[in-house]
């Protein structure tokens, strides 16, 4: 298992963001990191992360770059994407608060810096079907995801919204797992990285 | 996410809760350019262009060395204009030493307080005891002990001095090379040799021994100061700024709206020199630099903070 994992080599979009919080605990977990700046730099990737940042930066940069429809592509190959706050808005289907485009890849409504200013920032925890016990989640003038959709899968709550939600090769967090110490919303993660690679690499296999 | 309620371990000590929410912002703001803007369509420019955060500020650097007078503060509506009119974080300056206009600052809820060289001082020995607030700050340094200083005293984000309304980026890249060197030289030392390290650096011993093992700061090291052009951007990336502020450089330029965007993209790219190329493509003229060596010692706004 471990072997496997030590394999992947998962992508970090770093335009703009907290992308080498994102790397150093890949890397901690034994995967392999590499920073994404081009749609070249995707190539052969298991997995992409989406850090925290700007999300209106972000996709600026995701458009003027090509990375926008090659990043779609990847998903729609069924490759796994994590996106963390400016992430999880860039993956939103819609995006409110202002209202903001996006990548849409998520059937899910997310309001922008729901919380407030910074000042409103926190360190809190809640409940998680990943572990027993509650999740540590560090806000920095996160969203909140106001409507998950039917296959949006609820991982983790936070004052009875949806913080963490996967749908099939994705995953989205309104929080920072990145910035804290607990592994195991990165680790399971790269286990669907992992799960989703072997499956298209069988696939691919079995077609020809 | 009660604001009044105090949260984590309370006073804001280094691992307690609210010092990771403030160091977790400026590592939101890594690979970005934060951009000086002095009303709320500057603030726009700056956020359509791919800023990552605004400065809002009265007069932008090279127009306070020329129109002098004292420094302070900028005016709340302004503030408040910009901080209604953009979603990305809103920084705003306070003069060294004047806590009253910081807590002023927080009370308005910006996201991040500059205390600042550029700003006339309030105070001559000390500086703001930064843990007592809940907003980040980010403070100016010349060198590694000066980043030292204003981190034990709380700020979350270090940026070099250079020297700002200047155009000219030499002060910012002696800073960053001092700051990056003085570091290097730290992780080279054996461990009997960081207390008298520490007594010549003027910088607490627990911070020394802590960079000696890490080679690196606690809080996220970026660049300001200067900075005019995107190679400018590129350089002080490539020297080891994670991030890039830009004050006069834009607003001060022939075509702020194309400037901004090209330091962005030169801020990103900084390794690539064809991206860099491309940026430049295009670009009208850059501010009018000043040669910091003929400046007189009064003039200079670096050698401010102590």
């Amino acid at each position: 298992m471990v072997v496997e994992v030590v394999a992947l080599k998962i992508g970090i979009l770093a335009v703009q963001g907290d992308f080498e919080a994102h790397a150093a605990m890949l890397q901690q977990l034994g995967a392999q990191t590499t920073e994404v700046r081009t749609p070249a730099d995707l190539e052969g990737c298991a997995g992409l992360i989406l850090p925290g940042g700007e999300s209106t930066t972000q996709l600026k940069f995701l458009k003027e770059e090509g990375l926008a429809d090659k990043i779609v592509k990847f998903a729609e190959r069924g490759g796994a994407i994590f996106g963390t706050c400016a992430g999880a808005i860039l993956l939103a289907k819609d995006v409110q608060h202002p209202k903001q485009d996006s990548l849409k890849l998520m059937d899910m409504t997310v309001i922008r810096n729901a919380y407030g200013r910074q000042i409103a920032s926190d360190v809190v925890s809640g409940p998680t079907s990943l572990k027993k016990e509650p999740l540590e989640m560090v806000f920095i003038r996160g969203p909140v995801i106001e409507r998950a959709g039917p296959d949006v899968k609820v991982l983790a709550e936070y004052a009875g919204k949806p913080a963490l939600v996967q749908r099939e090769n994705l995953m989205a967090a309104t929080f920072h797992p990145e910035l804290t110490d607990d592994t195991t919303v990165h680790e399971y993660f790269l286990s669907l990285a992992n799960s989703r690679a072997k499956q298209r690499a069988n696939g691919v296999k079995s077609s020809k | 996410m009660d604001v009044k309620k105090p949260n984590g371990h309370g006073n804001g000590n280094k691992g307690s809760n609210e010092w990771r929410v403030k160091v977790g912002l400026a590592e939101m703001l890594k690979g970005g350019v934060i951009m000086d803007v002095t009303n709320a369509e500057q603030a726009k420019i700056a956020e359509n262009a791919g800023a990552c955060a605004v400065m809002a500020l009265e007069r932008v650097p090279s127009d306070i060395r020329k129109e002098g007078g004292v420094a302070r503060m900028a005016s709340i509506k302004v503030i408040r204009e910009i901080m209604n009119t953009v979603t990305i974080p809103v920084m705003a300056k306070v003069r060294i030493g004047h806590f009253a206009e910081a807590e002023v600052l927080q009370a308005l809820e910006v996201d991040f307080i500059d205390e600042s060289e550029v700003l006339t001082p309030a105070d001559e020995e000390n500086h703001i005891w930064k843990h007592d607030y809940r907003v980040p700050f980010v403070c100016g340094a010349r060198n590694l002990g000066e980043a030292l200083r204003r981190i034990a005293e709380g700020a979350a984000m270090i940026r070099t001095k250079g020297e700002a309304g200047s155009g000219n980026v030499v002060e910012a890249v002696r800073h960053m090379r001092a700051i990056m060197s003085q570091m290097k030289k730290l992780t080279t030392m054996r461990e009997d040799e960081l207390m008298h390290e520490a007594k010549e650096m003027g910088a607490p011993l627990e911070l020394v021994r802590q960079i000696a093992k890490t080679g690196k700061l606690p809080v996220p090291n970026f660049s300001a100061g200067g900075i005019a052009t995107p190679a400018d951007a590129a350089l002080v990336r490539r020297l080891g700024a994670e991030a890039v502020f830009v004050g006069s450089g834009i607003f001060k330029s022939s075509d702020p709206e194309a400037r901004a965007k090209a330091v962005v993209k030169a801020t990103t790219h900084f390794e690539e020199p064809k991206a860099v190329l491309e940026a430049h493509e295009e670009l009208g003229e850059a501010m009018r630099g000043l040669d910091v060596r003929q400046l007189e010692e009064k003039d200079l706004l670096a050698t401010r903070g102590w």
